[in-house]
């Protein structure tokens, strides 16, 4: 589908003013306190977040009889602070997704620039690759892939973007091939621009308004992979704070030290709550055209 | 039509194929089985007897085609642990999944369709905000933490449902709802938006003239033709709820397929889960061409889809 872009040459820059003057305010705040809290973990956190006192385990929060301020949010099985876990856990669930996101977009708009733009054998063959990788079933293949090549943050991010990529690659194949038919890339084929030329100058810089809107999209599902990964034991190894894990560590204490499991899984449920509203207003302000995804 | 469903067909073979082959170079990554098989105190003599036995020594194409071979012919090898067929221990474990997965999509079917049709027919009103907001919130819990809560709320503080294991329906309530919850949300914006369209219809039009009972209307003309979709869909829920089991078997203790897989990963029982992946992922990418197939027979406009776009 081809999309009619505005001939006046600041349309651009008039529509990103208009949208950064409408950022919906409570997504916003909260992802900017998560990447302020993941940048400052050092100074925020009020203890280490790995370390604990055995002496004062399964301390309850606060406001509770027993609790104390010293640990707001409480103390885990080892005695390691609740909240310090959580603000340094914000780090794992950010730099996962940024990375992830990184690679699997990168290699999806790739794959589909090259596919949309290439057309014939060379579509036919990255697209059913493509089809193929959307059809797995993703938590159970990266289950398996990270249990059996042992977990660590390096293969959480793999596996992950090794999950993701196709779902980029479709969505920039189907732009690129709107793209292809327009005027100015027939022009720059006209004057003997080589291939890689018209890619990055022409067909690339108009996709990134729909890339940008799936990245943010896929950035919640992405957080959430990454925690039930930990949370099954075949993601981000122990003793790192990530919050799958420190759910997963409170399974067994939920009768007795509910806060362990409670205010990790609220944290991830405010980001990618965030996230979602971000990605579904930038969707529809940016590309309206994306609502099926 | 006919090339679009040989296509779709090919397609689900080659994706089954790249499971295999997954599978398959995993488990040879992950180690040699026969140092987990094996005595600490066994000889060279012994490793190599094992090693041969298990047809380890041959290269590693040959192991494939063996690989394959075995597994078209249904045939999965031994437990490393129990030293049972594979099979049987599949066999025991896949009804729990499957009966989860029906309960989950009856469950958010239940919760979704009704949710549906009243927010299409007051729409702006306060249930069609609040189910806009169940809609969002369910995209965004994680669903082993939602389990956790749920039996924190139910099983520890209320007392009135058990934490895990299973039983009778009191067993299945808990993990069906967290399994369906957030598929709940998705039906429920389906039928909106078809019950939205076919309220549109002339025919709709014509009933209420014709002085049909409202709830008949709704319900009868309405519901009906918006309901098409909204199947399909649940069908293709259960298909991924096959996918998701090994979470919410995990947290309630539910003996199914997706447990005994991630059992089998902490006790490296490698052929039990090569082959439970591969029969949950069979099941769900044979699911999935059923959806499509389903689905372009019913729909005019997908049958003559070509393959662009």
């Amino acid at each position: 589908m081809a999309i009619a872009y505005p001939l006046d040459e600041s349309a651009p820059t008039r529509r990103w003013r208009t949208l950064v003057r409408h950022v919906p305010l409570f997504p916003t705040f909260i992802l900017a306190l998560l990447v302020l809290t993941a940048v400052c973990a050092a100074f925020l956190a009020p203890h280490s977040p790995t370390e604990g006192d055995i002496m004062r385990k399964l301390v309850p929060p606060a406001w509770m009889a027993r609790g104390t301020w010293d640990h707001p949010l409480g103390t885990d099985r080892f005695g390691r602070d609740v909240l310090s876990r959580i603000i340094y856990g914000s780090q794992v669930s950010l730099v996962v997704s940024l990375l992830a996101i990184g690679v699997a977009g990168t290699l999806g708009t790739l794959v589909g620039l090259i596919a949309g733009y290439r057309g014939g054998i060379t579509d036919a063959l990255l697209m059913r690759l493509t089809d193929i990788g959307l059809s797995l079933p993703t938590i159970l293949i990266a289950v398996v892939l990270v249990a059996v090549s042992e977990p660590s943050f390096r293969n959480v991010v793999l596996v992950i973007s090794l999950l993701l990529w196709p779902r980029f690659a479709r969505q920039i194949r189907g732009e690129t091939l709107g793209l292809k038919e327009q005027d100015f890339v027939a022009l720059a084929v006209v004057a003997g621009r080589s291939s890689p030329w018209i890619i990055s100058r022409h067909i690339f810089p108009n996709v990134v308004p729909t890339l940008l809107v799936i990245c943010t999209i896929q950035v919640g599902y992405v957080i959430l992979l990454e925690g039930t990964l930990s949370f099954l034991g075949v993601g981000v190894p122990p003793p790192n704070p990530a919050w799958g894990l420190m759910i997963a560590d409170g399974r067994g204490f939920l009768a007795t030290a509910w806060w362990i499991s409670l205010f990790p899984g609220l944290a991830m449920l405010l980001t990618v709550l965030a996230v979602n509203l971000l990605g579904d207003w930038l969707r529809d302000r940016l590309d309206p055209k994306l609502r099926q995804i | 039509m006919v090339a679009y469903l040989i296509g779709r067909v090919l397609q689900t073979l080659l994706s089954m194929l790249v499971v295999i082959s997954i599978v398959f170079v995993l488990t040879r990554l992950s180690g040699n089985p026969v140092n987990l098989l094996l005595d600490v105190n066994a000889t060279q003599r012994d490793f190599d007897l094992l090693t041969r036995h298990l047809g380890l020594d041959k290269p590693l194409p040959v192991q494939y085609g063996i690989y394959v071979k075995n597994i078209v012919q249904g045939d999965f090898g031994k437990s490393v642990l129990s030293r049972r067929p594979v099979i049987e221990h599949i066999r025991e474990r896949l009804p729990a999944t499957v009966e989860l997965g029906v309960v989950a999509m009856l469950l958010s079917v239940l919760i979704g369709v009704p949710i549906g049709v009243y927010s299409a027919v007051r729409r702006g009103g306060v249930l069609d905000s609040a189910a806009r907001v169940f809609a969002v919130l369910g995209q965004s819990l994680p669903p082993f933490w939602l389990g956790l809560m749920l039996i924190l709320f139910f099983g520890v503080i209320l007392g009135v449902l058990p934490a895990g294991g299973r039983g009778g329906l009191q067993h299945l309530l808990l993990p069906a709802f967290t399994l369906g919850y957030f598929t709940s949300a998705a039906i429920m914006r389906l039928t909106r938006s078809s019950m939205l369209e076919v309220l549109g219809a002339d025919y709709i039009k014509f009933a209420r003239l014709k002085g049909l009972h409202e709830q008949i209307v709704l319900w009868k003309h309405g519901l009906k033709n918006a309901l098409l979709p909204v199947i399909t869909f649940a069908v293709l829920l259960f298909v991924q709820f096959l996918g998701g089991a090994v979470v919410t078997e995990t947290v309630f203790a539910w003996p199914g397929l997706g447990r005994l897989i991630l059992e089998s990963i902490t006790t490296r029982d490698y052929p039990i889960v090569q082959a439970g992946v591969l029969v949950l992922s069979a099941l769900y990418l044979i699911g999935n061409l059923l959806v499509d197939m389903l689905y372009s027979w019913l729909n005019p406009k997908i049958r003559y889809r070509s393959t662009a776009g």
